[in-house]
């Protein structure tokens, strides 16, 4: 009896891992990501002759939790459609008994990644921005993200900046739309009351989420009390990310105080302290960018005066250099 | 405010104070009103065309050097007008352009969009 090489059996082991797309319209392409809950592919769509990413589970199976889980991100995708969300092509079941789901294949880099050729704070605070208006979008939608960090954003090809990785999603509203003739028969539905209290949907009552960017509540497991405001603390450690390149736990380095205040009250420990909805938050970045006071921050006079110069710096040296000039030809014309 | 009002308010401002320097030189002081109000339109001139090309170009670049032209135009021909005091009216008048070019294209609000 002759025994198989460890690396015909890792071979072996890797393709029996690959899900059995046969008979479907995808074609394989490669591994693109790996996550807790299932693998990211790229595949070809040979019906529409694109390239999308599936996303399937590890294991095969249509039930139990976590098809259940990732049919009800492909859920929450589908109800989110902007430009700042990753849109859902496809959901379904592979030959295999997979569950699965297809997305545009987004062509770009992490905003971890992106970030290190991104020396400028505007520009980063631009792409926080736009980070903003797609999770506003989803909490106006009812939809709690849960999991926002750098690793869940891509920045595209063309500068778009996409929010990933809905798995860990919370519905807060059911704004479900149920047809009666559902062509995904197999497909669970989302829970009618919208996911809270539900213990299967989302893990509900366990600590999901990444630690320095989850709040403290979601780090507490008290689901029942998550809100847009969760999701507004992460993005406040998003944000101090972003300007400093540094994760929550390190000790950062001084900002400038009004984006240091934006910071401390998106991720104030209390909810209560913190902003109420992310069109606030992302309004008081909007004024910082544009040289306003920003709400967290009071202001005493010299940062008043210190605002003023930096809006007006170059207007500033302007005027100084024209009253300078004016003071020097009359000195030189009087003697 | 609109980049015209705003090229008008700047130019005239700093016309007149451009102008009121001629305190300074006791040869002038006499005509001193009429070089104030003089200055001040030359001000309010380069402040309407800064504003109109703001409108038309939104460039700062282009917008400091199209003040910075009108400008140096305009007091050039008010020297010419005086045969005397060449630089002592070019050179401020001049930059009063280029800082009204600048002023109109960085802090001019631009008109909403037509419906």
């Amino acid at each position: 009896m002759r025994h198989l090489s460890d690396k015909a059996l890792t071979r072996l082991r890797s393709g029996a891992d690959l899900p059995d797309v046969g008979g479907t319209r995808y074609r394989l392409i490669g591994q693109v990501a790996r996550g807790g809950m299932g693998v990211v592919y790229a595949a070809e769509d040979e019906l529409l002759q694109r390239r999308v990413a599936l996303k399937v589970l590890e294991m095969p199976g249509s039930e139990g939790e976590l098809a259940n889980r990732l049919t009800r991100e492909a859920r929450v995708l589908a109800r989110l459609e902007h430009p700042g969300i990753v849109p859902v092509h496809d959901v379904g079941t592979l030959p295999d008994g997979r569950v699965f789901y297809t997305m545009k294949f987004v062509e770009g880099q992490r905003l971890d990644h992106y970030i290190e050729s991104l020396a400028s704070a505007p520009d980063r605070l631009r792409i926080f921005l736009r980070i903003c208006d797609a999770v506003a979008f989803a909490h106006a939608r009812g939809v709690l993200h849960r999991d926002l960090k750098p690793a869940n954003v891509m920045v595209g090809s063309f500068g778009e900046v996409l929010v990933m990785d809905w798995g860990l999603a919370k519905i807060l509203a059911d704004v479900t739309h149920a047809e009666p003739n559902d062509p995904c028969g197999n497909i669970p539905r989302l829970p009618a009351n919208g996911g809270i209290g539900n213990t299967s949907g989302t893990g509900d009552g366990r600590v999901m989420g990444t630690p320095g960017y989850m709040s403290p509540e979601q780090a507490r497991g008290e689901t029942e009390l998550l809100d847009a405001r969760s999701d507004i603390f992460s993005l406040g450690a998003l944000l101090r990310y972003l300007l400093t390149n540094q994760l929550p736990a390190h000790p950062l380095p001084k900002l400038d105080r009004s984006l240091e205040a934006i910071c401390a009250k998106a991720c104030a420990p209390e909810r209560e302290r913190r902003y109420a909805a992310v069109p606030d938050l992302a309004e008081d970045v909007s004024r910082y960018l544009d040289g306003l006071a920003v709400s967290a921050h009071r202001e005493s006079i010299f940062d008043k005066l210190a605002r003023f110069y930096r809006r007006y710096r170059f207007f500033i040296w302007l005027i100084a250099t024209y009253l300078l000039m004016r003071v020097l030809l009359i000195l030189l014309i009087k003697h | 405010m609109n980049k015209i009002l705003l090229g008008l308010l700047i130019g005239a401002l700093l016309g007149a104070f451009d102008g009121s320097t001629a305190w300074f030189y006791p040869e002038a002081r006499a005509q001193l009103a009429g070089i104030i109000v003089g200055s001040t339109v030359k001000g309010l001139i380069a402040g309407v065309a800064a504003g109109i090309f703001a409108r038309k170009v939104n460039s700062v670049p282009l917008g400091i050097m199209f003040g910075l032209a009108v400008g140096f135009v305009l007091a050039f021909l008010v020297a010419y007008m005086q045969h005397d005091h060449y630089i002592a009216i070019i050179l401020p008048g001049s930059i009063v352009g280029l800082i009204v070019g600048y002023a109109t294209q960085k802090y001019g609000a631009t008109p909403a969009a037509a419906r």
